[in-house]
């Protein structure tokens, strides 16, 4: 029997077997590129519920990999937030091995080798984000992350590609050294320690100014929570292929983002400090007014992609506001909805990714009536937005539920206003593509569309099944969130 | 018994090692020699660092001579940590060297090239390890007349030029520093440091002093290539034989920025340097305008040894601003990134040496297909690159986090952001070469894989090893970092 804390260390090696695999079976057996990603997924995925059940049986002991110098260490340790990432994380990543399958080769990529290798990497640090004991060994991966992912969306290696992998970088190590370094080495100076604690590390005694700077720069140096104004990134990086805008920009990339900021309010300020701070009222404004201004900017794009894209960027300022809201209620709803939207939005980049390869559109002026003859895909599709919307029956309701009833006991009405009203605009930018695909009569040669692959379908019915599954079935990630909200 | 004469056997084996190269002057046997100063010199090191751990500082009077008449020798963990960089960057040069300098230096000049080499080791390995100003021009001026040497035996004949501007700017850093020692001499009496340090703090008020202190700073900065004087540096990076321009990055401003150090804390008066005269303002200040504006300047060159060598001088720039921070943590960052930067930047001046062997070019059209035509090269330009930057996972990183983590402590927050927004302008011509090297690909193009030589390869990547490991695990680098800057800021541990 494995100790709990050994099992942590598994789960981030995990994903690096894949990457061996790959480089020496893959080379003889390229087939098995997925083959290879799936079946590490599912081990990564069942290492990681082992962690699931072992916290239950109480608190699972850190694990110092080494100790760069003194006094800093990088060290893992399972928490109940970091556990539903990783669950989130390593789950989604099977069910993007098997559409990736199905994409990849029907869309005739080139460089598959590299392509799932830097994948796999990409999976480990998304594991070491979720799984850091301390903010230093956060930052070291979420930079491996941003390193690791910047081969995948410079995927293509056309000029377009270059030019948004440029700003990729430039935004997310610039936001992320130029601030998020900053903020971690003056908290060190400051406190002498960067472990994630309950109730927080910084404390009353150290000046108000220095802690709304501090704040300030947490929330927009750690860039890959996409608050405006370093929201760029996001959108550009869709020229990436599919299954990478799927999985790390929807779920692994992003969500280290906001699950990072989550983090840093619970285990590095403490929800009782962040309320006394006067600055998080006005960031959380800001990620007010993300949400109403991207979902403005989402209605007017005829990209399906870029339209996710601006959707995802406005879905993480609800989170980032959840966190900032400071309460109960608010923390809870941003975890749900780190999970809900993951989801729903890996369900709607499936459709995206599948469009593109069965009928070769990628705007959706062209997809009228394309629902008849890809009834499956567009019906997951539908489930994907009513996710994204939150409203039943997906999980996205309950992580609205709860969004909502944070922002509605700061009783600041701007804030809840901004989010009904983003809820509303999602609608009205997701569902009509949907609704057109069904009623409007085809265009002309939009008969002859068959449905996508196989393999693309199974991921499709996986993760729009997900997002029903967890309207009926929440209770984990509730009970997980709770433990954090109850041992304040 | 031996153990007495380690410090002198340092600067002896080299000094001896070189007339003999001299009258030999056969290109093999002349290697071999050097090779063998450099595993002599390297165990030399290793056991000096073990031998003060163990007993403290080691103080030697050159012939038996006691101080105030002879010369004195006196290493303690600064200047050891600084004999191991430098003893270690040697060898690997020199087992680098060979195919190198075959493409590039004539086969009858590499003998001489091998003395020039060898005599600016002593020089370097002199200028550390002495205890004695006089002393200390004495070697600066070895290494330095063997600079010039060096960098002419360069390929192109720009080169000569290079040397002649290097020749003048060291001259003219000499006879500064010469001055300031003379005024100090006239003052004290005496030339030993630890004498000088016991008398100058009478004699504070005096003008003459803070004279003295002025050349001194002065003559020191031009020969580490502080910002404004660094304009020798580029052209003698860029025409020097490729070999020499790995070994120089990793060690010729690296002695010289040491006895800066020793100097201005040591030698002269507890707080003459940060207190008295309050000039730690302007060196701070130099260290990160230079650091931001020279990384800057970086980004416009089309040469990589160009490229890298205008990064150096910004790299000095932070070392410079630990410096002028005065405080044991600022000193510590600079004596670890000194270490940092020595085996970041060999790795990427040896890894351009393998692109010039295969493309016979350095400019960054040369890097063309890089990425995939010698996939080893490049990663090792990259690493170093990344390191640059002060990726997480590179020595780069832990040397960002001990000099912004020593400027918070001051709080100076706004040195930080900007020791931040170095990181980025470097980062912008690290990128470009990224780019150039991975990215610009002519589709119909077929590139074949031809990597650099073992030989070369080899010793990069002994660099880009320690450069990770490092990275990872700086508790050794650390450790003795902050053990020297505890030592020259006389604060027991």
């Amino acid at each position: 029997m494995m100790s709990a804390s050994t099992i942590q260390l598994y789960c981030l090696v995990a994903p690096l077997v894949a990457v061996v695999l790959i480089a020496t079976v893959g080379r003889v057996f390229p087939i098995l590129y997925e083959a290879i990603n799936a079946s590490v997924a599912v081990l990564t995925f069942l290492l990681t519920l082992s962690l699931y059940s072992a916290l239950g049986e109480g608190t699972i002991e850190p694990l110092v990999l080494f100790e760069p110098f003194v006094g800093v260490s990088i060290a893992i340790q399972a928490e109940p937030l970091g556990i539903l990432f990783a669950l989130m994380a390593s789950f989604l990543w099977i069910v993007t091995s098997i559409y990736s399958f199905g994409y990849m080769r029907g869309h005739g990529e080139t460089n598959l080798a590299r392509f799932n290798i830097f994948f796999a990497i990409a999976i480990s640090s998304a594991m070491g984000i979720a799984l850091a004991a301390n903010g230093f060994t956060l930052f070291l991966f979420y930079e491996v992350l941003t390193l690791s992912t910047f081969p995948l969306v410079t995927h293509a290696g056309t000029d377009k590609a270059r030019r948004a992998g440029r700003v990729y970088l430039f935004l997310l190590l610039g936001t992320s050294v130029g601030m998020l370094l900053l903020a971690l080495i003056w908290t060190w100076i400051l406190t002498g320690t960067l472990d994630f604690r309950a109730g927080g590390i910084l404390d009353g005694d150290i000046s108000k100014t220095t802690l709304n700077i501090l704040l300030v720069l947490y929330v927009f140096g750690i860039g890959k929570a996409a608050l405006m104004p370093f929201h760029r990134w996001l959108p550009t990086a869709m020229v990436a292929p599919t299954p990478v805008s799927a999985l790390l920009h929807a779920v692994a990339v992003v969500k280290a983002g906001v699950f990072s900021i989550l983090k840093v309010s619970i285990y590095i300020f403490g929800i009782d400090l962040l309320q006394e701070l006067e600055v998080h009222r006005y960031l959380a404004y800001v990620a007010a007014f993300t949400i109403v201004a991207t979902a403005i900017i989402a209605l007017r794009k005829d990209n399906l992609k870029a339209r996710l894209a601006y959707s995802t960027v406005g879905q993480l300022s609800y989170i980032v506001l959840g966190a900032l809201v400071a309460n109960a209620a608010g923390i809870v709803g941003g975890g749900l909805h780190m999970l809900m939207h993951g989801f729903g939005k890996i369900t709607l980049f499936f459709g995206a990714g599948a469009i593109l390869v069965a009928a070769h559109k990628t705007e959706i002026s062209q997809m009228r009536g394309i629902g008849r003859s890809m009834p499956v895909t567009m019906i997951t599709f539908l489930i994907g937005c009513i996710a994204i919307v939150g409203a039943p029956p997906t999980g996205g309701m309950w992580s609205k539920w709860n969004l909502l009833l944070g922002a509605a006991n700061t009783t600041d009405w701007l804030l809840l206003a901004a989010l009904i009203i983003g809820s509303l605009l999602s609608a009205a930018y997701l569902l009509p593509i949907a609704v057109r695909a069904f009623y409007h009569p085809p265009d002309d040669g939009n008969e002859t569309i068959k449905e996508a692959p196989v393999s693309i379908l199974i991921a499709m019915i996986i993760s729009a099944a997900g997002c029903i599954i967890l309207f009926i079935a929440p209770d984990f990630a509730f009970e997980l969130m709770s433990m954090i909200t109850s041992s304040k | 018994m031996l153990s007495l004469h380690l410090s002198a056997l340092q600067v002896v084996i080299p000094l001896l090692a070189a007339p003999l190269c001299a009258i030999i002057r056969r290109p093999g046997i002349t290697w071999l020699i050097a090779l063998a100063v450099g595993i002599a010199s390297c165990i030399n090191s290793i056991a000096i660092l073990l031998h003060i751990n163990r007993f403290g500082e080691i103080v030697y009077s050159l012939g038996g001579w006691a101080a105030p008449f002879g010369i004195e020798y006196r290493i303690d963990s600064a200047n050891a940590l600084i004999l191991l960089i430098i003893s270690f960057i040697y060898l690997l040069g020199i087992i680098y060297a060979p195919v190198s300098i075959k493409s590039e230096v004539p086969e009858k000049s590499q003998g001489w090239l091998y003395t020039a080499w060898i005599l600016c080791f002593t020089g370097l390995s002199g200028i550390t390890i002495s205890g004695d100003v006089f002393n200390v021009f004495v070697f600066l001026e070895v290494s330095s007349l063997s600079t010039y040497i060096l960098i002419s035996f360069g390929q192109d004949k720009r080169c000569l030029s290079a040397a002649f501007r290097y020749l003048v700017m060291g001259t003219i850093a000499a006879t500064f520093y010469l001055i300031g020692v003379g005024f100090l001499y006239s003052l004290t009496g005496t030339l030993n440091m630890a004498d000088l340090a016991q008398r100058l703090p009478d004699l504070i008020s005096q003008n003459t002093v803070a004279v003295a202190f002025g050349f001194v700073i002065v003559g020191l900065a031009i020969k580490m290539a502080l910002f404004p004087f660094h304009a020798w540096l580029p052209n003698a990076y860029a025409y020097a034989p490729n070999a020499v321009t790995a070994f120089l990055a990793g060690t010729a401003t690296k002695a010289a920025v040491y006895v800066f150090i020793r100097l201005i804390f040591e030698v002269f008066p507890e707080d003459y340097f940060s207190g008295f005269t309050s000039s730690h303002h302007i060196i701070l200040a130099v260290g990160i305008i230079s650091a931001v504006i020279t990384s800057a300047v970086a980004i416009f060159q089309n040469e990589l040894k160009r490229l890298f060598a205008w990064s150096s001088i910004g790299q000095i720039g932070y070392i410079a601003v630990g410096v002028g921070l005065a405080s044991t943590a600022g000193v510590a960052a600079s004596f670890l990134h000194l270490f940092n930067h020595a085996i970041m930047k060999t790795a990427i001046f040896m890894a351009i040496g393998g692109l010039f062997i295969v493309t016979g070019s350095t400019t960054t059209a040369a890097l063309k297909n890089a990425g995939r035509r010698m996939p080893w090269t490049m990663a090792a330009i990259l690493i170093g690159g990344l390191s640059l930057i002060g990726v997480p996972f590179t020595t780069g990183f832990i040397s960002k986090w001990y000099l912004v983590s020593a400027s918070l402590e001051q709080n100076f927050w706004w040195l930080a952001g900007l020791i931040l927004l170095g990181s980025l302008v470097t980062a912008a011509y690290v990128w470009k070469i990224v780019e150039i090297a991975y990215f610009r690909k002519d589709p119909n193009e077929q590139v074949v894989r031809q990597e650099a030589p073992l030989s070369l390869l080899i010793p990069t990547w002994i660099l880009v090893v320690a450069n990770i490991y490092f990275g990872i695990d700086a508790r050794f680098s650390g450790s003795i970092a902050t053990q020297a800057a505890n030592t020259i800021l006389g604060i027991s541990p």
